[in-house]
């Protein structure tokens, strides 16, 4: 039986190597959830009704379910029920279905804020640009879209907080982050075994990670302080 | 020639016919005050001249230029109405400035984004610019704000922030200066500073269009009068004569609850 301080360097560096993985699916996540989100939100605003309407139940369905159970059916489902993996093997494979799980869930959320942010924009902005003579995409950039911003930072930060403790979802489909790489010491990895510490330690993997987020949303906040 | 001619406008939402055969002209350095009950339709004729709403039918004619006619649709394109409305300006009852913006910039932006369009100014941008923001400071000194020009709306009270606002729609120049309500949103100790403000353009012989419920006000400021009720024009005539002496029994009846007060 190894000392801690022996079993340190091994744990640390399967520590690192998870939460890799982790930093990855947290920020391709972002990465598309960002921009999906903006198409779905405008689909829920679209004027056509059907296209609203099917939105609207995509995303109360994506919300009203836990992403655990999303997880587990898009990646399983087309394996058992279809015949055939779409995800491919091993380890890529199952970061692909987490990425485009996490993706779509996240999405779901972001386009319900963009669109309280969009509608949260009095009218009077958009007629107050129109009778200066401005064009429909210069009152976007020019005046209603970073008032959105301002209003969408806040919830924004709290999902996306949210988000770095959601990656460990991923492990039930056995995707190798931080959380995975700490609990194979319970188990037994590379000669060590029944070891809790290496689990506390992945909470402040998480704990640091969050911290820095939460400061750096924090100054966005302010830095957008400066109207109202 | 009249500067504004308004011809037989209708506007209807859904089945509800909210303008009736709204005609009437305005002459150049005159002020137009519109009066009447809530409801009557006088936030919608102004839109209908700001190309915020589209009358079903009637004409707009400015300068002798038809500006609209419902049975043109070639007065319509869009990107012609953008140029369209810069005849007119625009003060609203809410101010509706962009409050991430400070005052002056405000003022500005605007112009800046349609010189920004001209032809020559990447190479002119610093002297456009320079000469833009001189004359917003000249027309915030004007409006009294001289010391808040670098200040966000949220910063100003209501009556500064509606001065702004007037500043703002003057920065382009308009040809008819439109205002809704311009002092219902504010607290009465405030409303004086705002209608001073019009009172001294009206003075200047700004041709202005005022939708207000300030009777004295427009009493002593306006030209002429328009009183009306139910989406149509029930009265109209010079200022002094409709508020003092109105021949329609409903004029009267609306007049008085003012006199009451
Ligand atoms: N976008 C709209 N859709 C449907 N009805 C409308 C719309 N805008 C105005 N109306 C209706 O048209 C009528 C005239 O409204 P308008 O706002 O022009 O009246 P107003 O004279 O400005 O009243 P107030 O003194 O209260 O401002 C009202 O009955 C109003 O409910
Ligand atoms: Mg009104």
């Amino acid at each position: 039986m190894s000392t801690i301080m022996e079993q340190m360097p091994i744990v640390f560096q399967a520590l690192n190597v998870g939460f890799v993985q982790t930093l990855k699916l947290f920020f391709v996540t972002l990465l598309g959830a960002f921009p999906l989100g903006l198409v779905i939100a405008f689909g829920s605003m679209s004027g056509f009704r059907p296209l609203r309407y099917l939105t609207r139940i995509f995303v109360w369905i994506i919300r009203g379910t836990p992403l655990m159970i999303q997880l587990l059916i898009i990646y399983y489902f087309p394996g058992l029920v279809l015949g055939k993996t779409i995800w491919g093997g091993g380890e890529d494979g199952r970061f692909l279905a987490a990425a485009v799980s996490f993706i779509v869930n996240y999405a779901c959320y972001f386009s319900e804020i963009y669109r309280g942010g969009i509608q949260s924009v009095p009218k009077g902005q958009q007629e107050a640009g129109l009778v200066l003579g401005m064009t429909k995409s210069q009152i976007f950039f020019k005046v209603t879209l970073l008032q959105m911003i301002k209003r969408i930072v806040p919830p924004i930060s709290n999902e996306i907080i949210t988000l770095v403790k959601d990656t460990s979802l991923a492990r039930i489909i056995a995707l190798q982050e931080i959380i995975w790489a700490g609990q194979a010491f319970l188990k037994g990895s590379q000669g060590i075994s029944g070891q809790i510490w290496p689990l506390f330690f992945t909470a402040v993997y998480y704990l640091v990670f969050s911290g820095i987020l939460t400061l750096l949303l924090g100054w966005l906040e302010r830095k957008l302080d400066y109207f109202k | 020639m009249a500067i504004l001619e308004v011809r037989n406008i209708e506007k209807s939402f859904g089945s509800t016919k909210v303008l009736k055969n709204i005609d009437f002209s305005l002459e150049q350095g005159q002020a137009l005050a519109i009066i009447g009950s809530s409801g009557s339709g006088k936030t919608t004729l102004l839109r209908c001249l700001n190309f915020l709403e589209r009358p079903d039918k009637g004409k707009i004619v400015v300068q002798g230029e038809t500006l609209f006619d419902a049975d043109d649709p070639a007065t319509m394109r869009e990107k012609d109405v953008r140029m369209k409305r810069l005849h007119f300006g625009m003060v609203f009852q809410s101010f509706n400035l962009f409050p991430q913006y400070t005052a002056l910039e405000n003022v500005m932006l605007a112009n800046q984004l349609l010189e920004k369009e001209k032809p020559g100014f990447k190479e002119h941008k610093k002297e456009i610019y320079a000469q833009i923001e001189e004359h917003a400071k000249e027309l915030l000194d004007k409006m009294g704000l001289s010391d808040r020009a670098d200040h966000y709306p949220h910063q100003l009270s209501g009556g500064q922030q509606q001065r702004v606002a007037i500043a703002r729609a003057l920065a382009l120049h308009p040809d008819i200066l439109c205002f809704d309500e311009p002092t219902s949103a504010l607290d009465p100790e405030l409303t004086g500073e705002v209608l001073k403000v019009i009172r001294s353009l009206a003075d200047q012989n700004t041709t202005m269009v005022i939708v207000t419920h300030e009777m004295a006000f427009a009493r002593d400021v306006a030209d002429q009068v328009i009183f009306m009720d139910e989406g149509i024009i029930l009265e109209q005539g010079d200022a002094r004569q409709v508020i003092e002496h109105p021949t329609q029994e409903r004029t009267k009846q609306f007049l008085s609850r003012f006199a009451e007060k």
